[in-house]
């Protein structure tokens, strides 16, 4: 408030001196007489009688008179040959400050404010419409009145190189208040910025004023001398639906040139739904490219074409390889399009930069989506990890993502990702997610796998999930990677896939359920995907589907089928061989794989020639569930009795029995040494016989 | 007597062969054909455990491996199938053996099961049962068993019993779309527990009790192996079976069951083969029990 109230002051010190005159309550007399005293009196006494005012001019003819208003001293002199030549010359003083008219003089002070309207009606009354006539109306101290453009007493017709309204001169006279710093740009909401800077660096500005073309453009060609209105007001120059009038007075074939882009026919019928002039060339932005680009980037390299050149701050080469640019997608886009701060009208244009280059003057689409993405968000905050443009699609060299040599050539995202986001670089190292060897598994996947080894460029790469420029966490909600819009981003190449998986029971539309519903990621992952024919997948699928169906998974190992998989073979049927993949549904609903209708088909699918009844097998049965399974359970118990009783029998049996069968083998072996021995004797004595 | 010194071997069951002297002489105790069918049913039998376990135990790392050593699911089914098979041919061709024996040596059913060789439980194998249990207790002295024990009788019927419920059952599992055409789809994981259960209890049963009692024993240890030779010592059999011997001897017929022993060089591979047969089956066991004990869920 303090600052708005510093401006004012300074403007009205600013203002002309008749209007302040106007409000000042007294004119010192002592300074009129002092003015008098001082004077030539040659001049003050020559007062030439064909000159109108010579009343008036033989005191404000004195070029020192002046007074102070607001401490500051004004002049009141009044330049008596520019007025006897500007175009009110003939009206005399009184044709204008007609509340003078048969006044003594000197007269009093105030004066009352000149009535331009008086004779220049339709214009004043414009003016009265006008966003700067609205704005006196409400008092507004910066709004302009006729004379802040005009000027007073020296007037001249447009056309007249003196006029302060020429053209070439027009964009400074409302560049006094638009132009960056102003008190008018800082505190009065206007859309644009940096208007004049850019006015003259566009084609309509350069033609104006360096080539003084005064048919070029100025500002009251577009916005109009004096109806000055908002955009957003329908009675506008610069509205949407008069922009193409607007423009089409100069351009008038302008339908011609565009008909690749716009249908000719439609252009002032229909401008509303119609990309507006302003929408491609930006309002005081227009540039012919073309023209200038050759000139501007000669004049960089003048410089930067020294492979030697090195930035005295940080010893950084600031060579520039021509031929980099040349083959890049930006062949056509000169130095300063980019580096948009230069002023070639320094000898080192380069001088006025002040921040890097803005990709998002072209790409402001992409860059709206890069602010709102977790690198962009990073980059706000001015973390050193967060990658900027730059990063990712390089500089001079910049490539489109078609070109197989560009970093964002779909086989080469892996990598250009796997820069930070490999186990170990810096995305990784702060990433608290559950996803781990992210590269690694990709490289691994079907995905990964299409693209890497079959170089299949359709194949789904980081962004093609992840977005390439609004990359977000899978939490925020509107991340592409988000649980809930994970069915549509696959679906977006598994079409057919997303439309089966959209009925079935997993879909949260069809099951209406409040739980958290598996998503494409759930069971197929999010990075290692593999094929689903693959051992791996078969075999996990039913940890995966296990995860929400734990009892109904723990009983499927329970029989036949799970009991081979857990050994590690895919070939009995898993999950999805009987419920269906991605049109699963509860086994109620008449469509589902497993109604009563379809079952013995999905049955016959591995068993040919199964019957309904064959059907009634319990793929998930328990024999611990007395209530649910009854008859399993207690032959389960009775084979187990039965098990342990003829055990216990038996055993009991034989653990008896060992105390007496030591006995016997001991027995025995006495028996056997007694034998032993009693023949060892008679073959002795046999021997000497033998 | 002096006839039964002749035949005894001069050094008892470890017979050394006399220098250059007859060949020792054995009493056979079961034809050819009862040794080959033994073995077939050992070696389907162990085929049969070891395929089957597998799948019980699926959940223990143990069953992935030997399934994969087996090589592969599928494969250890077809083995286990054809093991089936053999032991359906084993029971089979036992009852038209037996067909013969009657038809050859009892001339009638009757004979056949109410004879001292029946292998149908008696009154007196009740009455050696009572009087083996008070033998244990030190309450009394070792029955005098005749030619099958209560408990070589019971491991008899075992079988009957197994090929009965374990076969049936297992029929079902093999062709159950057959099956399922008149019996409901749930008669199915009732098979599968009796089955697998059954499976486990003659499993676990063959392996411990029946090793013990007829293979085992401390005073036969390390093995007897007369199932596998078909001979065993006369001298053992006056004292395992006295009762048989006894009737033999009474009889007169003992000598037309003596035949020559075999040659050293058949133990031993015999043996080979019998240690091979036990160590599979222990393996078996402490791999139920580990499963059943440590690793169940």
């Amino acid at each position: 408030m303090g600052q708005l109230e510093i401006d004012m002051a300074e403007i009205k010190i600013v203002r002309r001196a008749w209007r302040a005159g106007l409000r000042i309550i007294g004119v010192p007399l002592l300074a009129i007489i002092l003015s008098v005293l001082f004077s030539e009196p040659g001049r003050a006494a020559e007062p030439t009688t064909d000159q109108p005012g010579a009343e008036c001019l033989a005191c404000h003819g004195d070029k020192s008179m002046s007074t102070t208003r607001a401490g500051k001293t004004v002049s009141l002199y009044v330049d008596g040959k520019k007025f006897a030549t500007s175009v009110h010359g003939s009206f005399g003083c009184t044709g204008c400050h007609a509340d003078l008219e048969g006044k003594d003089l000197p007269h009093d002070t105030p004066l009352a404010p000149v009535k331009c309207g008086t004779c220049h009606a339709s214009e004043q009354e414009q003016h009265a419409r006008s966003l700067h006539g609205k704005a006196i109306a409400r008092g507004d101290p910066l709004a302009p009145h006729c004379v802040n453009c005009h000027g007073n007493h020296d007037i001249y017709p447009v056309k007249d190189p003196r006029s302060a309204v020429t053209p070439m001169k027009v964009p400074f006279v409302c560049g006094q208040c638009h132009r960056e710093g102003t008190p008018v740009s800082r505190n009065r909401t206007i859309a644009q910025d940096n208007i004049l800077e850019n006015y003259s660096e566009s084609i309509h500005g350069e033609a104006l004023l360096k080539k003084g073309l005064s048919v070029a453009p100025t500002c009251a060609t577009c916005h109009t001398p004096h109806l000055i209105l908002p955009h957003t007001d329908p009675a506008s120059s610069i509205n949407r639906r008069n922009i193409a009038a607007t423009c089409t007075k100069c351009h008038s074939q302008i339908e011609t040139v565009h008909r690749k882009i716009i249908r000719g026919a439609l252009w002032e019928k229909q401008a509303n739904v119609l990309p507006a002039c302003v929408d491609c060339h930006q309002p005081h932005k227009i540039r012919n490219v073309f023209y200038t680009q050759g000139m501007a980037d000669a004049d960089c390299l003048h410089c930067h074409a020294d492979e030697k050149l090195r930035r005295a701050r940080d010893g950084q080469s600031m060579y520039v390889n021509l031929g980099e640019v040349s083959h890049s997608r930006h062949t056509k886009v000169a130095c300063s399009q980019c580096h948009s701060e230069v002023n070639a009208s320094r000898v080192r244009p380069c001088e006025t930069l002040t921040r890097g280059v803005d990709c998002t003057s072209c790409h402001e689409e992409v860059g709206r989506q890069y602010i709102s993405s977790t690198h962009g968000q990073l980059n706000g905050k001015n973390d050193p990890n967060a990658p900027t443009c730059k990063e990712c699609h390089g500089t001079h060299a910049v490539l489109g993502k078609l070109d197989p040599q560009s970093p964002s050539f779909p086989t080469n995202v892996p990598g250009l990702c796997a820069r930070c986001h490999r186990e170990g670089q810096k995305a990784a190292v702060r990433y608290t997610g559950r996803q781990h060897e992210i590269i690694a598994n990709y490289t691994e996947s079907i995905h990964g796998n299409g693209l890497l080894k079959a170089g299949l460029t359709v194949t789904a790469t980081c962004t093609s999930c992840h977005t390439a420029h609004r990359v977000l966490p899978r939490t925020d909600p509107e991340s592409t990677v988000n649980p809930a819009n994970v069915p549509a981003m696959c679906g977006r190449c598994h079409h057919g896939i997303e439309e089966q998986f959209e009925n079935s029971i997993h879909a949260k539309r069809i099951s209406g359920s409040a739980k958290e519903l598996p998503v494409c990621n759930d069971c197929h992952t999010a990075h290692a995907i593999r094929r689903t024919d693959e051992d791996g997948f078969r075999l996990e699928i039913m940890d995966k589907c296990g995860r929400c169906h734990a009892e109904i998974a723990k009983t499927y190992f329970d029989t036949y089928h799970g009991k081979v998989s857990r050994l590690g073979y895919t070939k009995t049927a898993k999950c999805y061989d009987c419920h269906g993949a991605h049109d699963v549904l509860a086994v109620t609903d008449p469509r589902s794989h497993l109604s009563r209708a379809n079952v013995a088909a999905t049955c016959q699918k591995c068993h040919a020639g199964a019957t309904r009844r064959f059907a009634g097998y319990l793929t998930h049965a328990t024999h611990h569930d007395p209530q649910k399974y009854p008859f399993l359970f207690y032959t389960f118990w009775g084979m187990t009795a039965l098990l342990l009783g003829t055990c216990v029998i038996g055993g009991l049996h034989t653990l008896l029995w060992l105390p007496r069968a030591f006995q016997m083998r001991q027995e025995l072996r006495a028996a056997e040494e007694k034998a032993a021995a009693e023949l060892g004797k008679s073959v002795d004595k046999e021997d000497p016989d033998g | 007597m002096a006839k039964a010194d002749a035949l005894e071997s001069p050094s008892g069951r470890r017979a050394r062969m006399p220098n250059g002297g007859v060949k020792e002489r054995q009493f056979i105790r079961f034809t050819r054909l009862q040794r080959i069918l033994h073995i077939c049913m050992i070696v389907s039998f162990m085929s049969l455990a070891l395929t089957g376990l597998t799948l019980k135990f699926s959940y223990t790392k143990w069953a992935a491996v030997l399934s994969h050593l087996l090589g592969g699911f599928e494969s250890a089914g077809y083995i286990h199938r054809s093991a089936a098979v053999v032991m359906f041919g084993v029971f089979f061709t036992h009852l038209v053996d037996l067909y013969q024996l009657k038809k050859r040596e009892y001339g009638s059913w009757r004979a056949l099961l109410l004879g001292p060789s029946s292998m149908l439980p008696t009154r007196r194998d009740f009455a050696e049962f009572v009087a083996t249990l008070k033998w244990f207790v030190g309450q009394g002295e070792r029955p005098a068993y005749g030619r099958w024990t209560y408990w070589e009788k019971f491991d008899y019927f075992a079988v009957f019993w197994g090929i009965a419920v374990i076969g049936s059952t297992g029929l079902t599992l093999w062709f159950p779309v057959f099956f399922t055409r008149f019996l409901p789809g749930r008669f199915l994981n009732v098979a599968t527990i009796i089955h697998s259960d059954e499976a486990l209890l003659a499993t676990g049963f063959i392996f411990t009790v029946h090793f013990f009692n007829t293979h085992l024993r401390p005073e036969k240890f390390p093995m007897d192996i007369t199932v596998f030779t078909g001979r065993m010592p006369l001298e053992e059999l006056e004292r395992d079976k006295p009762k048989e011997y006894e009737a033999l001897v009474a009889s007169g017929k003992l000598e037309e069951r003596m035949e020559e022993a075999y040659p050293a060089i058949v133990t031993r591979t015999i043996r080979a083969f019998a240690w091979g047969a036990l160590a599979v089956g222990f393996s078996i066991v402490l791999w139920i029990i580990y499963a059943m004990l440590f690793a169940y869920r």
